[in-house]
């Protein structure tokens, strides 16, 4: 197995702040907007962004929920392994808001079709919009695309990119990862 | 990656503790899912369950069709009262009738103790026990532990006593069965008639005293006396019955602690405990039903991954 830095610390904080700056630009005050992080690893990223959104760009009180897909999944019942859920953690209802999703990469595309009808158990939000870190494009298996993006890369099927955060991870860092 | 050690649910017997955890696990999922605005997720689209109660049945029944439901399974219910059984058809003849209709799985209730085993061994299909005559009654088991740890943290080491008939109840030795699993003490408590004359030997002490076994529990589940499965009577009276071994409010307020009530359903008011205490705030009887659609819709799920 080898291991290739795609961006490292310095770049992950570059690129959060541009992320940032482009959410404020689009919802300036968030008024009606909320930010979903798609369990389990958007989760990460939507706490940097709500976290840097309040302290470095003066958007106060910003809402933020957890959203778990295993129970909307398309492949229950065709993996190997088992699906192991997570928790949902929204505490507001979603219609007639501004939903942004935010994953740490996007793939398939399969995850976001899934996010897509679980928010519907949270009413009908007026616009739902995409956010990655990670975009590998040319893998998509459905007509999904972010509407913003923090890096995109050309990965092949066997190569897998991983997302470290310094919360959990020990470290800031995106990495290539070929078996 | 975490999948139950069983294919069928037959009983708490046939189930481990790892079992027990990933279904209380995965019963915190979906108590949240039941608790949204929109109570349903897609996960069983593909999936048919056949609903079979040769035994009347309203919470249990209801309670599954509903998990099957939020689930978004196909399901197909009958009860025995409206079906050719009473036409002379044997058990395994209309699982099999159902089951070519291309159904995956089948929750039957049977008043035969061992039905469900006898079908699992003889049909292709996922079975879950809903009740087989005096033998196991396992979501009932598995929620009332849900609504103790819900209640009280842990199942672990708490005291639980279950008062009443004990002799009839599928419900009793599924409870201890799955209680003693999670570490908990349990003691019975009920007439000498009512109490099995073996149970001693599943590690299980008799307090015929009620206000003795009180006085020690943390738990008192209270059973209902099964009047349709006596042939003879076990006791003089309904009414000495409801003053040896009801609850009552007096009884509750004089001992030293606050414990928790519980009640499988239906409750006879009045005989093994009156109405102040069934709408108490000791008593967790209608969380105890919230919390069976949870544990339903968890073993189903789990049960469902494991179809090929």
């Amino acid at each position: 197995m080898t291991q290739k830095v795609l961006l490292n610390s310095k770049e992950v904080n570059i690129i959060l702040h541009r992320l940032a700056c482009q959410l404020i630009e689009k919802h300036l005050d968030f008024k009606d907007t909320i930010l979903i992080g798609i369990q389990p690893r958007g989760t990460f990223l939507a706490n940097r962004l709500k976290e840097l959104l309040e302290k470095e760009y003066q958007t106060p009180e910003i809402k933020l929920g957890y959203l778990d897909i295993t129970f909307f999944r398309d492949d229950f019942r065709r993996t190997e392994k088992p699906l192991e859920a997570n928790k949902t953690n929204i505490n507001f209802i979603v219609e007639n808001k501004k939903v942004i999703f935010i994953d740490d990469v996007l793939y398939t595309g399969r995850s976001i079709r899934a996010a897509l009808t679980a928010i519907q158990s949270f009413g009908r939000p007026s616009e739902i919009e995409l956010l990655v870190l990670i975009d590998r494009r040319f893998s998509r298996n459905l007509p999904i695309q972010p509407d913003y993006r923090g890096r995109q890369v050309d990965a092949i099927n066997n190569e897998k990119v991983k997302v470290s955060w310094k919360e959990n991870d020990g470290e800031d860092a995106v990495y290539l990862v070929t078996n | 990656m975490k999948e139950l050690s069983v294919n069928h649910l037959l009983g708490i017997k046939y189930i481990n503790k790892n079992d027990i955890d990933l279904i209380f696990e995965t019963a915190d999922h979906f108590k949240e899912v039941i608790n949204r605005p929109i109570k349903k997720v897609p996960s069983l689209r593909d999936i048919t369950i056949a609903n079979i109660f040769f035994e009347n049945s309203t919470r249990t029944k209801l309670s599954f069709e509903l998990a099957q439901k939020r689930l978004s399974a196909d399901v197909i219910s009958f009860s025995a009262a409206q079906s050719s059984v009473k036409k002379g058809e044997t058990l395994i003849d209309t699982v099999n009738n159902i089951l070519s209709m291309k159904v995956d799985m089948v929750v039957m209730r049977h008043a035969n103790p061992g039905a469900a085993h006898f079908l699992s061994q003889n049909v292709k299909a996922s079975i879950v026990n809903a009740g087989d005559g005096a033998h196991e009654h396992p979501t009932q088991a598995l929620l009332d532990s849900y609504s103790i740890r819900e209640k009280l943290g842990d199942v672990a080491g708490k005291k639980v006593v279950i008062v009443g008939d004990i002799l009839h109840s599928r419900v009793a030795l599924s409870n201890i069965y799955a209680l003693q699993m999670q570490g908990a003490e349990v003691k019975v408590c009920g007439p000498k008639t009512l109490i099995p004359k073996y149970i001693e030997s599943l590690g299980v002490k008799v307090e015929p005293n009620l206000r003795k076994a009180l006085e020690w529990c943390d738990v008192a589940n209270m059973l209902r006396v099964q009047n349709e499965r006596m042939d003879v009577n076990y006791f003089p009276s309904t009414r000495e019955y409801a003053q040896q071994y009801g609850v009552d409010k007096a009884l509750l307020e004089s001992l030293n602690k606050e414990i928790v009530i519980m009640h499988p359903g239906p409750i006879n008011r009045g005989v093994e405990i009156t109405s102040e205490v069934a709408d108490s705030g000791q008593s967790v009887i209608l969380n105890q039903v919230e919390n069976g659609v949870a544990i339903r819709m968890a073993v189903i799920y789990l049960l469902a991954s494991k179809i090929q």
